[in-house]
């Protein structure tokens, strides 16, 4: 398949013009929802991370949010103590080298198992993380937290800018487009065969080692990049939020994250992006309508659960195979 | 190519497998024939590395294989295929047959370009399929599969191995009975085209005497008897316990 064929296939016209609708977001959305849909993107490539290990790699993470956090912490902290370095080109790597350390050693410890005992020692080893941030408050601000500064991006100063104004000019492009690479690698990844034989992996672990497959080590590449992107979107996020708390790397947190999947569908790729996009405004929802907003969250899930289990994307996938009249393959 | 000494494999105290002895020679075709229970699935674990012996030896072209993992016994060039089918559910037909062809080329950790790039590959896996006679069917999922064709799909993907030595754990079971010898005339023309050995465990005498050069009856863990399929039909012993015949 050249470049040609993948240019005019219909799937990459819409996600083109995904992208150029999303360059022209700024003009049409206010600040206030703009800001918010900013936070939903850097959600949704957390997500694209979570959903190698939950539906290419057949891992249930419970522990992401403390993944989430390494990214954010790294920019925080970077802040806090390299001054000079606090420059998005380089935040952005230190954020990804910290990931990578992290989600080695975590990943190292957690593919040994699978299933729930995996998805357990996952959420041991992110409570370990929460644990050391608040514990360690003389370096990481305790339950305060760190503020984030804005960044100086590409040698440009945003001193005595409003955060609201940098958000919504020079950083929200750039976010688009580490959101549309992110897009684009997940996309490259999970197609290629390194993808298909982490899938391999996930439907049959005994055969993948009789075709040659080292499992467990695949398994840890599959944990590692997905810290990776994890990672990616917690370093984002922070900027977005402009205060990173240890709140990000508890068990509620990493439940937040299975729960914008679920919501999205795991099952297709797009799923986790609108999930976790979604999720943003319906939290903001509950949270706005009634103080009980946590039993409202809980309550949609269990109808997410009981009637639509493969998520928003997957019930459309399966309503047009039914309009189409196609049988379904349970695979988009 | 393949030696086994003295095998012995116990299962708590009940011994499964008991000094076990045989070789098979380079593009060699052998059936393992004997009864229910006497240990012929456990034999192909043994040789592919699924469970480790209790005692014995077991050469691959002459280097000691005994503990070895069964990632290393694949990149040597045992492959096998499952009595029960072991496929890859969730990917389709080509995929499951890809993958194994990326593992063989070791082009399994590249992770950018899409599969579908390796047009060489796709298309030796789907040469693969089509020699199978289930190349139509590449875009379908196993559980779509009837149980023939999953057993079909199931050597196939040994065989993309490419292999030096393969086993087969009951090729044909599941497979209807007017297809068993079609399907048998495909795998044993392939194996005998990539020159390779090949062990099968078989149940039907006449695809045993058809295909195979020799055979092997196992029984209560032990080899009874072994040449070519005329002579070991012949004896006595065998008749006894394949056919219940007293002599």
């Amino acid at each position: 398949m050249g470049v040609k064929s993948i240019i005019f296939k219909p799937k990459f016209l819409v996600y083109l013009g995904c992208f150029i609708l999303l360059l022209f977001l700024p003009r049409v959305l206010p600040i206030y929802h703009l800001i918010l849909f900013e936070s939903g993107i850097t959600f949704a490539i957390m997500a694209l991370g979570f959903n190698l290990l939950l539906r290419y790699t057949g891992l249930l993470s419970f522990g992401h949010g403390a993944l989430f956090a390494v990214g954010a912490y790294a920019v925080g902290m970077t802040g806090e103590y390299f001054p000079d370095l606090y420059r998005i080109e380089i935040l952005i790597p230190i954020a990804l080298l910290a990931s990578l350390v992290v989600s080695t050693i975590f990943g190292f410890i957690c593919v040994r198992h699978t299933r729930i005992f995996f998805s357990i020692l996952a959420l041991a080893v992110s409570m370990v993380i929460y644990a050391l941030l608040i514990k360690l408050y003389h370096i990481t601000g305790g339950s305060d937290g760190i503020h984030i500064e804005l960044p100086i991006m590409f040698g440009k100063s945003f001193e005595g800018m409003k955060r609201f104004e940098f958000l919504s000019g020079a950083y929200y492009y750039l976010l688009i487009c580490v959101f549309a690479a992110s897009t684009i690698i997940m996309l490259a990844i999970v197609n290629s065969p390194f993808g298909k034989a982490l899938q391999c992996i996930r439907d049959n672990e005994v055969r993948a080692e009789m075709i040659g497959i080292r499992v467990r080590r695949y398994r840890l590449y599959a944990f590692i990049l997905s810290g990776l992107f994890t990672g990616l979107g917690g370093a984002m996020w922070s900027f977005v939020n402009g205060h990173v708390t240890p709140e990000i790397a508890e068990w509620m947190f990493s439940g937040e994250i299975v729960y914008m999947t679920l919501l999205g569908g795991f099952m297709v790729f797009e799923g986790p992006i609108i999930g976790a996009i979604l999720f943003t405004y319906l939290r903001l929802y509950a949270v706005t309508m009634t103080q009980y907003w946590m039993f409202l969250i809980g309550a949609t899930l269990i109808i997410l659960v009981l009637l639509l289990p493969e998520g928003i994307t997957g019930g459309f996938v399966k309503l047009v195979s039914k309009i189409r009249r196609t049988p379904s393959t349970g695979v988009a | 190519m393949l030696k086994v000494k003295e095998l012995i494999k116990d299962f708590g105290k009940v011994r499964i497998i008991n000094s076990v002895e045989f070789e098979v020679k380079a593009d060699e075709i052998v059936s393992l024939v004997g009864p229910n229970g006497a240990g012929k699935t456990t034999l192909v674990n043994l040789i592919s590395g699924h469970i480790l012996p209790t005692s014995g030896r077991i050469e691959f072209i002459g280097r000691d294989i005994t503990f070895a993992s069964p990632y290393k016994r694949i990149k040597m060039g045992v492959a096998r295929n499952f009595q029960i089918t072991n496929l890859f559910s969730d990917s389709s037909i080509l995929d499951n047959v890809r993958s194994c062809l990326f593992s063989v080329y070791g082009k399994i950790k590249r992770g950018f370009l899409p599969a579908n790039h390796y047009r060489a590959i796709t298309q030796e896996a789907i040469d693969i399929l089509d020699l199978f006679g289930i190349s139509e069917k590449k875009e379908l999922f196993p559980p779509s599969l009837s149980e023939g064709d999953k057993k079909i799909l199931d050597t196939a993907m040994a065989f993309a191995l490419k292999s030096k030595f393969i086993l087969l754990d009951e090729p044909t079971s599941g497979v209807a009975t007017g297809d068993k010898f079609k399907v048998m005339d495909t795998i044993v023309s392939a194996i005998r085209r990539e020159k390779m050995a090949c062990m099968i465990i078989e149940h039907d005498m006449d695809i045993v005497s058809d295909y195979s050069d020799r055979v092997l009856v196992l029984s209560e863990g032990e080899i009874i008897a072994d040449g070519k399929p005329k002579q070991v039909m012949e004896q006595d012993n065998v008749k006894e316990i394949l056919f219940g015949v007293r002599a």
